[in-house]
This record gives structure tokens, C-alpha cells and sequence, in this order.
């Protein structure tokens, strides 16, 4: 009996029609599809993309160069370089992510004791050479003012369960 | 022996040590903050209780000593409670400010935390703020950080032999400070940096600029005095970023002086030459090795040729190492050439001894004499270290004399002080020895003429201090003496005499070693005109005895070849600069004052095209075509150099007698000494270090009487003249200087257009 049924179906083609089904369902259910760039995912305050430095509100640089991110980093991805400022405070000279060696951890962002470097929701960058990708202390200054409000945004929502 | 038990370990220990003591043996660590090995006891920081069986009250391990039978816990519940509580205490005031901590990384607070500490606070009151002082130029302050261990207190009071550090005030309000208005001055000032248990005292110099955890630490010699002290050079990307001890009880213990502890600054200064130079028609033009090495041996070839073997000669400073004298030697050989010399601040060559002049002893041997005669020294600014020593012996109950041209403050108890005018030193040697020979009913020697000498009490109680166990040691301002052979001898007929061990304290790291491969010829090098000349580390205007004479020379030669790791000091009369690396960037040897050998690697690459000194001598030799030149590490040259046993080749025994007789002295002489941070190139170039007191510019120093015969006082400006050249100085008061007396000194710029270090100098008022 289960033999012929299954002859049956075999000339009848019916795995195949059933599989259309399912092709016919999907014509007339919504799409899933998001139009990025024009659409994008919504991102969990926590997300660990690019890097920025962070200034106080009065403008003042946050880092006082105490290199622990540096000695955290499993990547070795930062080099830092301290002196002594005019003002007799401790700053960086130097402060570069190289973010083609970066794994984007976030052990930087837990080991800073000012909250100096964080990492933001930014992940559309690029570069055309490697040599894009190495971030400088101005730059990564730069991304911190530019998304200053993005980035605090995203730390208040996520410091309740930290 | 008491025999006792430390967390269940026996062990037996001399009566009257402490439980710290005994834990230290067995290997328990205590954890501790003011307890130092060095230093006296102040159980001030309490972090060392332990429990002690039978004692109400847990007890502090460095203040208690040891009893028959104790058992002590240093780990029990009732000790680790009482250090818990202790550390609380500690933490209460102290900043948490790790992160710009110089010293974090490096804190015994921050470890001792770690183990001790609690996770939070429970201080919720305010925290105490102490204002920072000023403390000079090499160390930097952060008094909030201050746990009051007080070790620098006791550091400056019972080492550095003078107390700059004090703790003031009481309780909460205790802090360390200064005296009101003054810095710390002492010479070996940073080692409070590395005793500073927390980041209190920290590196002016070595400020903010990398963590602990960044460096490698390697091992080297200093190459300033002549004691080698053993040294950690730490190093980022190739670059010395900071010095410290390593510790070796029979030299340096665990301490540094500030020179070879600060003078790594020049390493990294903008004068270093990265590429050989060549002056064309006056211009100075990069060149590559080849060239100027072919220049520089056609020359050489071309000179002996055509003006013989006499007309070529080769300076080197004395801290220059084994190998590169003895290339520098063997390079001279081959061209025929014979002079090659080392003393270049000394002025006379009669002296000859049976071997190489050390210090007749090893140092720690020396510290323990019953007593220690010094001729000829600014014992503390010379040899720092060596100074501590005397003086921790002094304070033991060593006897300690001097005979010196000024009354230096050794900061120590002396049982006897002749000063005299450095034209009269010999003179005033010599009464002492007429003392001892009186004393011991003995004649001296037929080559000393004591016949015109008298007796002073002084002499007296100095011959008498001197006994089979002491010693008799030359320093360097007797090395640079116009009458060194004089003294020398006087002061070997002495030692046999008394049976005291005769010793010289060397001037730099390696005037033993370069004595031992014969890196000296037997005169003035200047006395007759060259015409080339091989300049190896020296700037002759800073290190010879005669600065104005030994310019003259250098620009009367026609070709001056200068290896030096420093572009600046050699551009006025050099010819061609081979850059060539400093210790820190080659491997070699120093032998220093006790004879003692001490190879070093280097720690850095050589910055630019510098090479070794002993790499630039050898393909010299291969571009001369000599034989020979074939080593291909420096440990072959060593081992050639210093071929067989050391110690036979020591002695400070002369070989033929030096006639000694009194003259007699009149008019004004210079007293020239070598200022403590201008002893050589790499001192002179260490910005921290010119910027101490120490290193103030040389005025014209005289007492009141000598002043007033002169009709100047303190402030004004007057001309000093020596043969050759003049000076314009600042004229001050020193009660220190005899009569007659003028200190001028040595090795400045300020003074490179006077002549001899202890030639007669005649002073009038300027403008």
C-alpha cells in the first residue's frame, strides 16, 4: 500500500508542489528584508565599534595616560607615549589604535579608570589602504566630539547593568 | 644562638637580631614599608606585626628581637587581622591616584594592598592633602601620597650623612619635608626614589613618561667613578628610559650615586652624532663609514710617512673601555706608533710602579680598617659610594684623616685634618711621615729628604692613627697634582713605614684596566707639536689637565680624528667624527679601583650609524691592512687584553725611587678641581644633573684674607690669569680654602682658557 501511494507521488510531482507552496506563502507575506543603508537593524546600546576618546565637559581630554589599556590589550593594538604637560598634568603625546590588529574586546573600555576610551555604535568605516585604519589621538578625538551625544546616549542605557 | 620558630620553620639566629631578621633567613616574607636592611629601625609603619606565642599583643617582626624558644606566627588569624587593620589604616589618607602614579606598577603599597587590603573603603570622611615640596631637580614630589615610613628621613641622615630630610609636625599632621628653603643636595640624593615605599618620591627626569611594566631591565657598569657600580639600565624601544642599582654588597651595595644614576640623559641628547662627519673647507659633511674610515687611515699612513712615528699620537678618556684602548693600542702599533694616553688630566708622568695603581685592597676590605688616611680628595664628589662606605666606618669608630687643599665636609667624624695649599701637599705629607718615623724611631727612605721639615701636632695624631691594619688612598686631585710622583711616594714610604696598605682611588671606570694593557705613554703628549692626533671619548678643552695648552695642540695638528659619541664638543678642532656608542650601546669591560674586571653587553642599539669604538678601530686596522685585526666579538679582545690572572699585575710599589724634597711656595695658586657633573662627556650632557647645585658655574673661590689682599669681596667679577689664558669669573667667599688659595674649577666652559689644574694663577678685578 505505502508503495503505491508513493509511486503516486512521485508522478504527481508532489514534493515539488509542496515546495512552491511554500514559495506562494512567502509571495504574499510581508518582506523581511532590511534596505540598508537606507534601513538599518536596530543595535544593542553595547555594541563594541569604533574607538573614541572622550573629553570632560569643560573640553579637558579625560586620558591622563596610565596606559592600562595599552597593558590590557590582548591585540597590542595601542601605543601610547606620556609626558608631563605645562600644567604639570599627565597626558598622552601619543595615543594610536591600530584597528586592523584590534579584536574589538572592549577590555580597553573596562580598564579605563577615567572613561577616557570607549568604544561607540559606529561600525561603518573603512579605509583604502591599511594605513587608514591606524587611529591617532586627534582622531580618535574627533569621533569622540562629533558623537559625543550617541556615545553618552548609549553608556547611560547600558551603566544599569554594569 | 638563640634557637627559634617561625610559622613552624626552625632555625637558629645570633642573639640581639630581630624577628625580621630571622624571617628574612628562613625566606617568610613579612610584609613591611619603613624596615630597611640599610637603615636603623623605626617601627613606624606597623605593617610587620606578627604574632608572637605568649605575648598579649601581636608584636612589630623588625623591633622585637629574637627571645630562646620564640614561636612566632606570621600568618595566624590574630597577625594577618592586625596587618589587615594596619594596611586600612595606611590606605585612609592615601590618594587613590594609581593611575597617574609614577610609582604604580612599582608600589609596595599597591602590592601589599593587593594581599592586605580591603576591596572597599570604609573612610567616608575627607582625605588629608599635603602640599608638595620642592626638593631639587632630580626628585619630584607627591606628599599626599606620603605613608610616613620615614625611610628617607633616615636615608639622608645615616647614608648621605647629612639630615635634609625631616618629618615635621605630629600625627595627622606629620610631613616629610626640606629644611624651609632648601633642596636636596647630597650626591647620592636618588637613592630616597628607589627607598620611597609609594609613589611619594619619584624620578623628575623619568616623570610620566613610561609604566614599570613597559621595560626591560638589563644589566650594566656605570662609567663614571672608579668604583663600577652595578647598574639596571631599563629600556623602551631601544631607548634607556631610567638607571637603577643592582645590588652587589662588595661595590655598590643597593645603593647609586645620582651621577651614574641620572647621567643616562645625554644618551638620549640631541647632540649625539648618528653619522660620520667629514669638515670640508670648513664645512662639516655627512659621509658614510667607508669613505671616512679610508680618509681617515690614508691620513694616518700618509703622516707617519711623511713625519715619522713621533708625529702621531692617540688620546683617550679613561672610562673608555678594555677593548676599545687595547684596539686603540694595537691600531697605534701598527703604524709604528708608540704614544698613546690615558691620563689626560694628569700633569706628572715621573711615576712609575711595578704594576697597575689600584686601590691596594677591595673596597669592603677596605671599610673595615681601624683607619683610613686621605690625601688629595673631594672624597664625596669623586666617589660617592666610596664616601658612604668611609663614612659608615667612620661612624663605627674608624679613624679618618684627611690631607686635602680645602676642608671638604665628608660629613663624617675625622680624627685628623691637615689642609694645606695644594703647592704645599707634599709638604704637609711629608710632616706626617717625619711624625711616624719619629714615632717609630725609624730613618725614610735615603730618596725622601725630610730635613727641613717640622712637626705639627696635627701631623702627629694623624701618623699615630695609622697601624698595620689601615690605609692610605689617594684621590683624584693628588692624581692631578703638578708633584703626583712626590706624593705618591711620600705616601708609599709612608705606608711601609706604618704598615698601612697604600691605595689610589681611580678617577674613572676603567684607569685600572686601561693601566693593565699599557695604555699610557710616559709624558706630556703635548710637549711636543703632532700632527695628527686620534682623539678616543676625549674633548680635550673639558679633559685634560691643561685645557689651554691641549687646545693649542689639537688645532695645530693637521688632522684630528675624533671618536665620540657627541658631535658639539669636538666640532671646533676635529677633522673627522666617527660616532661611536657609549656604553649603553656596546659591549666591554671596565676594570675598576679594586681591580675587578666587570663585562657588560650592550643594551641598546646603536643609535643612527653609531658603531663601537672597538668595531671603528678594527676595520681600520682591516682598511690598514694589518694583521691581526680579525676579532669578532669583543669577549675575544677581552680575553686577549686581560689574558691570565689580574691581582700580579696590580701594585702600587714604585719601580725606580722618586727624589721627594720640600720647596717652598709663595704667591697665588689654583686650586682646579674636576666638578663632580663635568667628570666626562656623558655627565657634562645629563640636563638634570647640570641643573643641580652641584653643578653651579665655576666662580673664583678664596677665603676673606686672601680676598681682601686681592681688594675684591664676594659678588664682584674679577679676570683669573694662568700662563696661557685668562678667565672672567664671578668672585666668591670660601672658609673652606687655606690662604693663597684660589678655586678655580676644572672642566668648564667657563674656565677652558686657564691652564693647569694646580698652576699659579694671578686675579685681577674686572672692568
Amino acid at each position: 500500500m505505502e508503495k503505491i501511494l508513493r509511486l503516486i507521488k512521485t508522478f504527481l510531482l508532489w514534493e515539488l508542489l509542496q515546495g512552491l507552496a511554500v514559495t506562494l506563502r512567502h509571495l504574499f507575506a510581508p518582506a523581511i528584508t532590511v534596505q540598508y543603508p537606507e534601513e538599518k537593524t536596530p543595535l544593542s546600546p553595547r555594541f563594541r565599534g569604533l574607538h573614541a576618546q572622550m573629553r570632560y565637559d569643560d573640553g579637558e581630554e579625560r586620558c591622563i595616560a596610565c596606559k592600562l589599556c595599552e597593558a590590557v590589550c590582548p591585540a597590542m593594538a595601542i601605543t601610547i607615549e606620556s609626558a608631563e604637560r605645562e600644567d604639570g598634568s599627565r597626558r598622552t603625546t601619543r595615543y594610536d589604535i591600530d584597528l586592523n590588529k584590534c579584536i574589538y574586546c572592549g577590555f580597553c573600555e573596562e580598564a579605563c579608570p577615567v572613561d577616557a576610551i570607549v568604544q561607540t555604535p559606529i561600525f561603518e568605516y573603512h579605509g583604502e589602504k591599511q594605513s587608514d585604519l591606524y587611529y591617532t589621538k586627534p582622531m580618535l578625538l574627533a569621533i569622540g566630539d562629533r558623537y559625543r551625544d550617541d556615545i553618552l546616549r548609549c553608556k547611560a542605557a547600558d551603566a544599569k547593568y554594569r | 644562638m638563640l634557637e627559634i620558630e617561625i610559622d613552624g620553620k626552625k632555625t637558629t639566629v645570633a642573639p640581639g637580631s630581630t624577628v625580621m631578621d630571622a624571617a628574612r633567613a628562613l625566606g617568610v616574607h613579612i610584609p613591611h614599608f619603613c624596615y630597611h636592611k640599610k637603615l636603623s629601625i623605626a617601627a613606624s609603619c606597623r605593617m610587620c606585626l606578627v604574632e608572637v606565642e605568649k605575648a598579649p599583643k601581636p608584636l612589630p617582626a623588625c623591633a622585637t628581637p629574637v627571645t630562646a624558644g620564640m614561636v612566632v606566627k606570621t600568618h595566624s588569624n590574630a597577625a594577618v587581622t592586625a596587618q589587615k587593620g594596619v594596611m586600612e589604616f595606611l590606605l585612609i589618607n592615601h590618594p587613590l591616584d594609581c593611575p597617574i602614579c609614577d610609582q604604580g606598577g612599582e608600589c609596595h603599597l599597591q602590592d601589599i594592598a593587593v594581599g592586605y587590603g580591603a576591596g572597599e573603603s570604609r573612610y567616608r570622611e575627607e582625605k588629608r592633602i599635603v602640599p608638595n615640596k620642592d626638593l631639587g631637580p632630580l626628585i619630584t614630589t607627591e606628599m599626599t601620597r606620603c605613608i610616613h615610613c620615614s625611610r628617607c628621613v633616615r636615608f639622608t641622615e645615616e647614608v648621605a650623612g647629612y639630615q635634609e630630610l625631616g618629618l615635621a609636625h605630629r600625627g595627622e599632621h606629620s610631613e616629610v619635608m626640606p629644611f624651609l628653603g632648601k633642596t636636596v643636595n647630597s650626591e647620592i640624593s636618588g637613592n630616597v626614589i628607589d627607598l620611597c615605599p609609594v609613589g611619594a618620591l619619584t624620578s623628575k627626569p623619568f616623570r610620566y613618561t613610561v609604566r614599570a611594566w613597559e621595560l626591560s631591565r638589563r644589566k650594566s657598569i656605570a662609567p663614571h667613578d672608579g668604583l663600577g657600580s652595578n647598574l639596571i639600565v631599563q629600556v623602551k624601544n631601544h631607548k634607556v628610559m631610567r638607571v637603577l642599582p643592582l645590588e652587589n654588597e662588595a661595590i655598590n651595595e643597593c645603593w647609586l650615586s645620582d651621577r651614574d644614576r641620572f647621567s643616562y640623559e645625554a644618551l638620549n641628547s640631541a647632540s649625539r652624532a648618528t653619522k660620520p662627519q667629514v669638515k670640508k673647507d670648513g664645512q662639516w659633511i655627512e659621509t658614510d663609514w667607508q669613505s671616512a674610515l679610508e680618509l681617515v687611515a690614508g691620513k694616518l699612513k700618509d703622516t707617519v710617512a711623511a713625519h715619522g712615528r713621533d708625529s702621531v699620537a692617540a688620546l683617550a678618556t679613561p672610562n673608555s673601555t678594555v677593548e676599545e684602548l687595547f684596539m686603540l693600542r694595537k691600531l697605534m702599533a701598527g703604524l709604528g706608533v708608540e704614544q698613546v694616553e690615558t691620563r689626560l688630566r694628569a700633569a706628572d708622568f715621573r711615576l712609575h710602579t711595578a704594576g697597575a695603581t689600584w686601590l691596594g685592597q677591595s673596597i669592603a676590605e677596605l671599610a673595615q680598617s681601624d683607619a683610613v688616611l686621605v690625601i688629595g680628595s673631594n672624597i664625596r664628589k669623586e666617589q660617592p659610594l666610596l664616601a658612604q662606605r668611609l663614612r659608615q666606618s667612620a661612624k663605627r669608630g674608624m679613624k679618618l684623616s684627611v690631607l686635602n687643599p680645602a676642608r671638604y665636609d665628608l660629613l663624617a667624624p675625622l680624627a685628623g685634618e691637615l689642609i694645606v695649599r695644594p703647592d704645599q701637599m707634599v709638604e704637609a705629607l711629608l710632616t706626617v711621615l717625619k711624625a711616624a718615623c719619629e714615632a717609630a724611631g725609624k730613618t725614610a727612605p735615603a730618596h725622601i729628604d725630610l730635613s727641613s721639615i717640622e712637626v705639627c701636632d696635627a701631623s702627629r695624631s694623624i701618623a699615630a692613627t695609622l697601624t698595620a691594619h689601615s690605609a692610605i688612598l689617594l684621590g683624584n686631585l693628588a692624581a692631578h697634582h703638578p708633584r703626583y710622583a712626590e706624593l705618591h711616594a711620600a705616601a708609599a714610604a709612608l705606608a711601609e713605614l706604618s704598615g698601612a696598605k697604600l691605595g689610589v682611588m681611580s678617577e674613572a671606570a676603567n684607569t685600572v684596566g686601561a693601566q693593565l694593557i699599557g695604555a699610557e705613554t710616559s709624558g706630556n703628549l703635548f710637549a711636543s707639536p703632532k700632527k695628527a692626533l686620534i682623539l678616543l671619548n676625549a674633548e680635550v678643552q673639558f679633559d685634560c689637565h691643561n685645557a689651554t695648552e691641549a687646545l693649542a695642540a689639537v688645532r695645530a695638528a693637521d688632522f684630528v680624528v675624533a671618536l665620540n659619541p657627541f658631535a658639539d664638543g669636538v666640532k671646533d678642532y676635529a677633522d673627522v667624527i666617527l660616532p661611536v656608542a657609549p656604553f649603553t650601546e656596546t659591549s666591554g669591560t671596565f676594570v675598576n679601583m679594586e681591580g675587578r674586571a666587570q663585562s657588560f653587553n650592550g643594551v641598546v642599539r646603536p643609535l643612527g650609524e653609531t658603531r663601537p669604538a672597538w668595531k671603528v678601530l678594527r676595520v681600520l686596522g682591516n682598511v690598514l691592512g694589518f694583521n691581526g685585526f680579525d676579532y669578532e666579538s669583543s669577549e675575544a679582545i677581552r680575553d686577549e687584553a686581560l689574558a691570565g690572572d689580574i691581582a700580579p699585575r696590580l701594585s702600587n710599589a714604585l719601580k725606580a725611587p722618586v727624589a721627594v724634597k720640600a720647596q717652598a711656595a709663595s704667591g697665588l695658586v689654583r686650586l682646579g678641581e674636576v666638578p663632580l657633573y663635568q667628570l666626562d662627556a656623558l655627565t657634562r650632557r645629563a640636563p638634570a644633573l647640570q641643573a643641580t647645585a652641584d653643578a653651579a658655574e665655576p666662580a673664583l673661590r678664596a677665603n676673606a684674607a686672601t680676598l681682601a689682599g686681592l681688594s675684591l669681596k664676594a659678588g664682584d667679577s674679577a679676570c683669573a690669569a694662568q700662563a696661557g689664558g685668562k678667565a672672567l669669573l664671578c668672585v666668591r667667599e670660601d672658609t673652606t680654602l687655606p690662604d693663597g688659595v684660589i678655586h678655580i674649577a676644572g672642566s668648564h666652559p667657563l674656565t677652558t682658557g686657564l691652564g693647569g689644574l694646580f698652576a699659579p694663577v694671578t686675579v685681577e678685578r674686572a672692568g
